[in-house]
């Protein structure tokens, strides 16, 4: 057993991935002899040579396009964007082309690509190096979209979309890469992929993340805990599909729930959680389903990011307003 | 090079090139005979196509498709090029080179459904090794570069196996020549040095807008500034598109890497049924084009030749004339689809959510309540 942060074990679900299958082969900028600027593939290009490594020109389309030229002669492209904010090149080549090929085949054509994205505010960066695009390609039919919040997750995570079929949006919260540390058994059997999960267990109200969020979301259950409040936490892993099987449990048990994400609030993966849960547990809630997320700006000045953020303090505000409604 | 490669002039007279020579795959010969024959079939391939584009034109007109692109005017690009493949190549076109679709032995009533809406794709893209269409300009200019770079990395470039080795047809428009994705393309591929083959069809208009707002000079020239060779061709002249495109594909497939060629032609019709090209172009134009027909200038010189007879061009045109019966009478047969097709081919495992909404529309489909 290892214990190991977010960008190891992420890098050591890749190596696996690649030892597996002759077939994974990895495209991105920078992420051979470099490894990535976020060093995740670190290695990889030595062990495994040019051909599976592939350290592409500058251009995000041409990466994720290529990637779906590779798929369809029978390799599993991951591919890697630097940053959130660098996805949009390549928007036309996810949203139209990988979404949709698989029906404009007529269901003939599977395309196991994985678009690995570093998403997130929260380390001091520049503009677009901090952005939280989830809801966009979530709703996008055909793609599917997951995310991870700890280390364990992130290296069964990664093996499973690159094992799966379908095309998977990977989302890897850049500001967890070496904050986090866990403790990696790779023996144990992982549960399934596209599955949300409590990660923490309460009874006065729900909390709802995923990705960053987890973390916040852990801080500010400890925090109530010390004032008597308990809370319990969901991580929800998978974004599309969304598994609300475990949220719409525990928001029945505790009657009230809080959406916290990153990404503005508006239109956002919290209004599509917030609306399943009142369509599932109507009659289960004693408040309105309240949503603590981004505002709706683009990403601020990283010297002020930290208003921008979901912190611990506006979850337990949100927490505040549920239970004394 | 960016002079104009030509083998056949607009007046059926055949020419020499310092470089380039017509002379037909083993294949080719071994099915058609000698070269006449060879020539006869190119005649018949482009004269059939130039029928089923009519056809389907007036389907349209009829109602009976949403949408269609007519490759009129392009028939010798297209068979040329189509003709120049080998079994094993891939070809990732665009919505028009109904030419090309028809060499792959795709089925031309095949081709309807996209535009009449009852299928993304009518055809087996791996059996015909021929990919579904693409709507957006370019953007799978990029698919062939990766499907090449896949074929690289298989081993399947350069080997003199020519049973194992590919190359892949990547196909656009003057057009899409100013979209990111297919420079983009260009660069991915001189880079790893991939299979593939620009097939650039210049028919001189992207809708309504001139190839001149695409380019101040030949697009041809851009290779050099990618790195590979390019080659400029009339396009409407079969027998000179043949031999480049011939040329380039073994230039690919032997390892050689990328290459672009320019063929130059023109789009006689509209860019779609739904666009009016009287606005925008005049018929001087039209009519400086029309003595460059790809189909008149082949047919005159089989003629002048003694290749073909008027019993061989009759016999041709009541082929053509039951061709054209058969795609009207297919096409009102096409079968509409089931509601329930959208949900099965979305992903590879259904969604829970789409489960449940496809169980919504099945059960609406046979007037039973919804499970809730």
């Amino acid at each position: 057993m290892t214990t190991l942060t977010l960008a190891k074990a992420l890098n050591a679900g890749l190596r696996r991935a690649m030892e597996q299958d002759g077939k994974v082969v990895l495209l991105g900028e920078d992420i051979g002899r470099l490894g990535g600027v976020f060093r995740i593939t670190e290695g990889l290009q030595k062990d495994f040579g040019e051909q599976r490594v592939l350290d592409t020109p500058l251009a995000e389309s041409g990466i994720v396009g290529t990637a779906v030229g590779l798929a369809l002669r029978g390799y599993r492209p991951v591919v890697e964007i630097q940053f959130d904010g660098f996805v949009y090149p390549a928007y036309d080549q996810i949203v139209c082309q990988v979404a949709k090929l698989r029906t404009r085949s007529g269901g003939q054509r599977a395309l196991p690509i994985v678009i690995r994205i570093p998403y997130g505010g929260g380390i001091g960066a520049v503009e677009h190096h901090s952005e939280s695009p989830e809801a966009q390609f979530a709703h996008t039919p055909g793609l599917k979209v997951v995310t991870c919040s700890n280390p364990v997750d992130g290296y069964w995570m990664l093996q499973q979309a690159i094992a799966h079929d379908d095309p998977v949006v990977f989302l890897e919260p850049k500001r967890l890469y070496h904050s986090t540390r866990a403790e990696l058994d790779p023996a144990l059997e992982p549960g399934p992929l596209f599955a949300s999960r409590v990660v923490r267990s309460g009874t006065d109200a729900t909390l709802i993340a995923y990705g960053p969020t987890v973390q916040t979301c852990l801080a500010a259950a400890d925090q109530a805990a010390e004032e008597g409040r308990s809370l319990e936490v969901v991580d929800l892993r998978t974004i599309s599909p969304l598994d609300l099987g475990p949220v719409a449990e525990s928001v029945r048990r505790t009657g009230r729930a809080v959406v916290v994400h990153e990404a503005h609030v508006s239109f956002g993966v919290g209004a599509e959680v917030a609306a399943a849960i009142t369509e599932q547990c109507f009659f289960s809630l004693e408040a309105p389903v309240l949503r603590v997320c981004g505002y709706d700006t683009p990403y601020p000045l990283s010297r002020v990011e930290h208003e921008w953020l979901p912190t611990v303090d506006r979850v337990l505000d949100a927490v505040d307003r549920a239970v004394g409604f | 090079m960016s002079d104009l490669i030509q083998l056949l002039t607009a007046d059926g007279v055949r020419v020499e090139h310092p470089d380039v020579a017509f002379s037909p795959d083993p294949s080719l010969l071994d099915t058609y005979g000698d070269e006449p024959g060879v020539l006869r079939a190119l005649l018949r391939d482009m004269t059939l196509v130039r029928r089923f584009d009519v056809e389907a034109t007036a389907l349209q007109r009829h109602g009976e498709l949403g949408l269609w692109p007519s490759s009129l005017g392009q028939e010798a690009a297209q068979i040329g090029a189509g003709r120049a493949l080998a079994p094993g190549d891939y070809v990732f076109p665009t919505y028009r080179d109904h030419g090309i679709a028809w060499c792959r032995r795709i089925d031309p009533v095949d081709l309807l459904g996209v535009f009449r809406g009852t299928d993304h794709v009518g055809w087996d893209p791996e059996e015909k090794r021929y990919a579904p269409v693409t709507i957006v300009i370019g953007a799978h200019t990029l698919h062939a570069v990766g499907y090449a770079l896949g074929a690289l990395h298989d081993g399947a470039v350069g080997t003199g196996d020519a049973s194992r080795d590919t190359a892949v047809l990547a196909c656009f428009g003057d057009g899409a020549t100013s979209q990111g994705d297919v420079n983009e393309a260009m660069v991915f591929a001189a880079s790893y040095h991939v299979p593939v083959v620009f097939f650039l069809q210049n028919n001189h208009w992207a809708i309504s807008e001139p190839v001149t707002r695409q380019s101040r000079i030949p697009l041809v020239q851009r290779a050099a500034g990618f790195g590979f060779p390019g080659y400029r061709v009339d396009g409407n002249d079969v027998l000179a598109t043949y031999a480049v495109v011939q040329r380039a594909l073994e230039h690919a497939r032997t390892g050689q890497g990328p290459v672009l060629v320019e063929a130059v032609t023109y789009r006689m019709g509209a860019h779609t049924t739904t666009d009016d090209p009287t606005r925008y172009r005049t018929d001087d134009d039209l009519e400086v084009w029309r003595r460059r027909d790809p189909i008149d200038r082949l047919a005159r010189y089989l003629r002048t030749t003694g290749g073909a007879d008027d019993a061989w061009f009759a016999a041709l045109e009541a082929e053509a004339d039951e061709l054209g019966a058969d795609v009207r009478a297919r096409c009102h047969a096409l079968p509409d689809p089931s509601p329930l097709v959208s949900f099965d081919a979305t992903y590879a495992e259904i969604t829970p959510t789409l489960a449940a909404q496809r169980a919504e529309v099945a059960a609406l489909l046979d007037g039973t309540e919804v499970a809730r």
